[in-house]
């Protein structure tokens, strides 16, 4: 790889460096997907019918 | 460097050995996560999920109006009922027992509805070892086809109190 | 000379040439590593680490009991205690002693490894006193009789008030240490205390804390309005949302567990070998992967649950397309790949093999490190995500394969990982030497095959269809009478006998680190003494911090790994063409 400038860090490892972005999407992901998602599967479970 | 600051550049892509078993891995990941849509659609064994929402008094008067319907013994006090194939069949757990006796027929399919009417148990069949999660509230739907006949045993495997280990029930398949 | 910090001014700490922020006589030079100890963080990693012991033991006790209890020959506790024990166990093992034991390391990858202060002493006080009090509150109620519903407390169970309060109490200690630890990581970046990108143990420590905030917000979400309708407050909780959101609290934490433990295989690898990763793109990017998505897991308690559909169940207990899964079969190559490296550089280089089996066994930081490594893989990787197959789960859904599993991920991967660590952690903190080395050196050997072999009693029982969480595999006095096979049994005395191996290994690590703590020789002033002809710990970690290429040549570890590959494409089909004969449902 060529040397590049000392301040322009690939995108990605910005990424990889920053704790706080990666602590809200390691929150924010893992809870929509998971946990809002499942809420919402029981709130719009019908009623029973027992036929 | 796991203890040490790495260098400055050190997002690189992988090579080598390391390149190859992060593309087989992936490989098999995908494979597995493909497996169970597969299975979905075209395996025989599947968990929906498929439930609704009931009172435990209104489940535990549908389960008696079942029994009334259908009986036709009783082991220990309780009932055994033969429906008809393909309708809605009832089972109720509670502490500590399941009703009523199940007595289904090879190769047909039946709605099974499931509910409890008290704490949340575990639907185990043995030895076929089928396992569901039974709750109050929730009517558990399982579309149940049999297809091995015999004498079979419900276990409680859901902790519910000090009798949990007490609770079992039958199921009965004919020819 | 370190001069007293303010705001831009940054001392010069005496241990090392790069800065620190150390408040003056705040910080001491490790006579081994040369790293620059926060003596405010080793008085926490002390504290916790203590608390961790005291409760591995109790657990252990209890654990111990249960085996002896699950063992239908001996059948030891009466049926109520067998279901207080039980209850007792797990929250003792996988939230009080697990999790103090990761503070301890948060206090350590933190602080130290980045040369920074702790952020505050005051919340670091706090979050132990909280985690403390709540620990009491909750091992008092059940002992006390008033909380019989096992680790989970599946609503409608109902426990008394002062076991959701003391759970609580608890999360709210851990989260504040959580945050004391990204205080640390703020200030250790603010004052430039390091250059660059944090070393990797830092950020695999900074993964498994992220994690942490996922888990104590859903321990918080799920607790308060339980505790509220077990004091009458609230008229009622739906046993769905309640099963959803506890395993965000249950499931969460135990990949809190599975980082930590992956963050400690590097910190061992580097002790023990001078074992430098490969590729920190590669190990990096797999903790991103845990960081996004192994929390979707949680999904795979709910399996065969009602209320939650199959592309809800699918999705999440896949880990989106199994990328967690992929991020631990990275790190499943990654480390031994790593020391593979370093010691083919050491000269061990003939065959596939010989750099393995010359390899440091005879040293507990490094067997303890690799047992856990070939035990987790193996045993709980495997099993774990056949387990969680949506389908499969139909055939082992609260049956012994779950406590087969997890014994050997949590028990055989994390615990012995962590204990393995503390053959460095007595040494280089506390600055003793332990005692009767010899028995050190078997202690991982011991705890290790025994989970192993009781873990396979477990989860063949398990296959059996034996109930998970059940006094009486024989039903005595249950209304319709049933059992199982008898080589159910034969697997349940397995059981049996593996908890009674791994519980003297558990007492054997006990005694030695209680032994060594209040009575070994103090190490302080010079290094400690090594485990194996390895050159002193400062020396390995020199040559780590060489930034030079690193070398790629790995053929044995490709091979475990291609080993390991084909173990898990058996097992899973194998699984699969059981679940085939099963009645049709859907």
């Amino acid at each position: 790889m060529e040397p590049k400038d000392p301040d322009k860090k690939h995108a990605l490892q910005r990424l990889m460096d920053n704790p706080w972005i990666l602590l809200v999407l390691g929150v924010v992901i893992p809870t929509l997907s998971y946990t809002v998602w499942g809420w919402i599967e029981l709130l719009m479970l019908p009623a029973a019918k027992l036929p | 460097m796991s203890i040490h600051t790495p260098p400055a550049d050190w997002l690189k892509p992988p090579k080598g050995a390391e390149r190859f078993w992060v593309g087989l891995a992936l490989l098999w990941c995908l494979v597995m996560f493909v497996a169970m849509p597969y299975w979905y659609f075209y395996g025989k064994q599947n968990s929906t999920g498929e439930s609704y929402r009931v009172t435990p008094g209104d489940f535990a008067q549908r389960v008696m109006q079942f029994v009334a319907t259908n009986k036709v013994g009783e082991d220990k006090g309780v009932p055994i009922v033969e429906p008809a194939p393909g309708s809605d069949v009832y089972l109720q757990a509670q502490m500590w027992m399941w009703t009523p006796i199940l007595k289904l027929r090879k190769g047909q399919t039946y709605r099974l509805h499931i509910s409890s009417l008290d704490l949340q148990h575990g639907f185990s069949l043995q030895p076929i070892n089928m396992n569901f999660q039974i709750l109050p509230g929730y009517d558990h739907v399982l579309t149940l086809t049999p297809t091995s006949s015999g004498e079979f045993s419900i276990v409680c495997n859901e902790f519910c109190g000090i009798g949990h280990h007490l609770m079992t029930g039958r199921m009965i398949v004919v020819e | 000379m370190t001069t007293t910090t303010t705001d831009g001014e940054i001392p010069i700490d005496v241990a090392r040439d790069v800065s620190g922020n150390h408040p003056q006589g705040m910080v001491r030079a490790c006579d081994t590593t040369d790293l620059p100890v926060c003596l405010t963080s080793q008085r926490f990693i002390k504290l916790h680490a203590v608390i961790a012991v005291v409760f591995l033991l109790i657990g252990g006790i209890g654990a111990v009991l249960l085996a002896l209890t699950r063992w239908p020959a001996v059948h030891l506790l009466p049926a109520d205690w067998y279901y207080r024990i039980l209850t007792l166990h797990g929250l003792d093992m996988l939230i009080v002693m697990i999790l103090n034991f990761e503070i301890a390391i948060l206090y350590f990858a933190g602080p130290i490894l980045l040369n920074s202060r702790l952020f505050s002493a005051k919340l670091a006080w706090a979050c132990f006193g909280l985690m403390l009090a709540g620990t009491l509150m909750f091992n008092i109620a059940i002992l006390s009789g008033t909380s019989d519903v096992l680790m989970t407390s599946y609503v409608p169970l109902r426990a008394s008030p002062w076991f959701y309060l003391g759970l609580i109490v608890f999360s709210v200690g851990a989260l504040i240490g959580v945050i004391n630890f990204f205080g640390t990581i703020y200030i250790a970046h603010r004052d430039h205390t390091y250059e660059g990108s944090v070393p990797l143990v830092v950020f695999g420590a900074t993964a498994a804390a992220i994690i942490a905030v996922a888990t104590l917000l859903h321990a918080a979400v799920v607790m308060i309005p339980t505790f509220l309708w077990s004091v009458g407050m609230v008229d009622s909780i739906d046993p769905s949302w309640y099963r959803m959101t506890w395993w965000g609290l249950g499931h969460m934490s135990q990949q809190v567990n599975v980082c930590a433990m992956v963050s400690v295989w590097y910190l061992l690898a580097t002790f023990t070998t001078g074992a430098k990763p490969l590729s920190q793109s590669v190990c990096r990017g797999a903790f991103v992967l845990y960081i996004l998505f192994i929390n979707l897991a949680s999904a795979h308690h709910l399996l065969v649950d009602p209320g939650v559909g199959a592309t809800w169940k699918i999705w999440n207990t896949g880990y989106a397309m199994y990328l967690a899964v992929l991020a631990s079969l990275i790190h499943g190559f990654t480390v031994p790949a790593a020391v593979e490296v370093a010691m083919r550089k050491k000269g061990h280089t003939r065959g596939l093999f010989s750099w393995l089996t010359a390899a440091p066994w005879s040293n507990p930081g490094f067997s303890g490190f690799f047992l856990s490594l070939l035990i987790f893989g193996f045993g709980g990787g495997i099993t774990g995500v056949v387990l969680g197959t949506q389908q499969i789960n139909i055939m082992a859904h609260n049956t012994l394969r779950i406590p087969g599993h997890f014994h050997v991920t949590v028990v055989g991967g994390t615990t012995l990982a962590f204990m393995a660590l503390t053959y460095y952690v007595v040494p280089l903190i506390f600055q003793r030497e332990f005692y009767a080395r010899t028995l050190c050196r078997i202690q991982p050997w011991l705890f290790g095959g025994g989970i192993t072999l009781m873990a396979i009693g477990m989860s063949f029982a398990g296959s059996y269809g034996v109930p998970r969480r059940h006094w009486d595999v024989e039903f005595t006095g249950a209304l319709f009478a049933t059992g199982f096979d008898s080589g159910a049994h034969v697997m349940l005395g397995l059981l049996g006998v593996g908890g009674i191996i791994a519980f003297a290994g558990l007492l054997l690590f006990i005694l030695l680190v209680v032994a060594t703590v209040f009575f070994g020789r103090s190490n302080a002033g010079h290094a400690m003494q090594a485990w194996h002809q390895e050159k002193y710990v400062a020396e390995q970690i020199r040559q780590e911090s060489v930034r030079e290429e690193g070398d790629h040549h790995t053929p044995g570890t490709i091979t475990l790994a291609l080993v390991f590959l084909a173990c898990f494409v058996v097992y899973y089909f194998a699984n699969w063409k059981w679940l085939a004969d099963v009645w049709h449902v859907r």
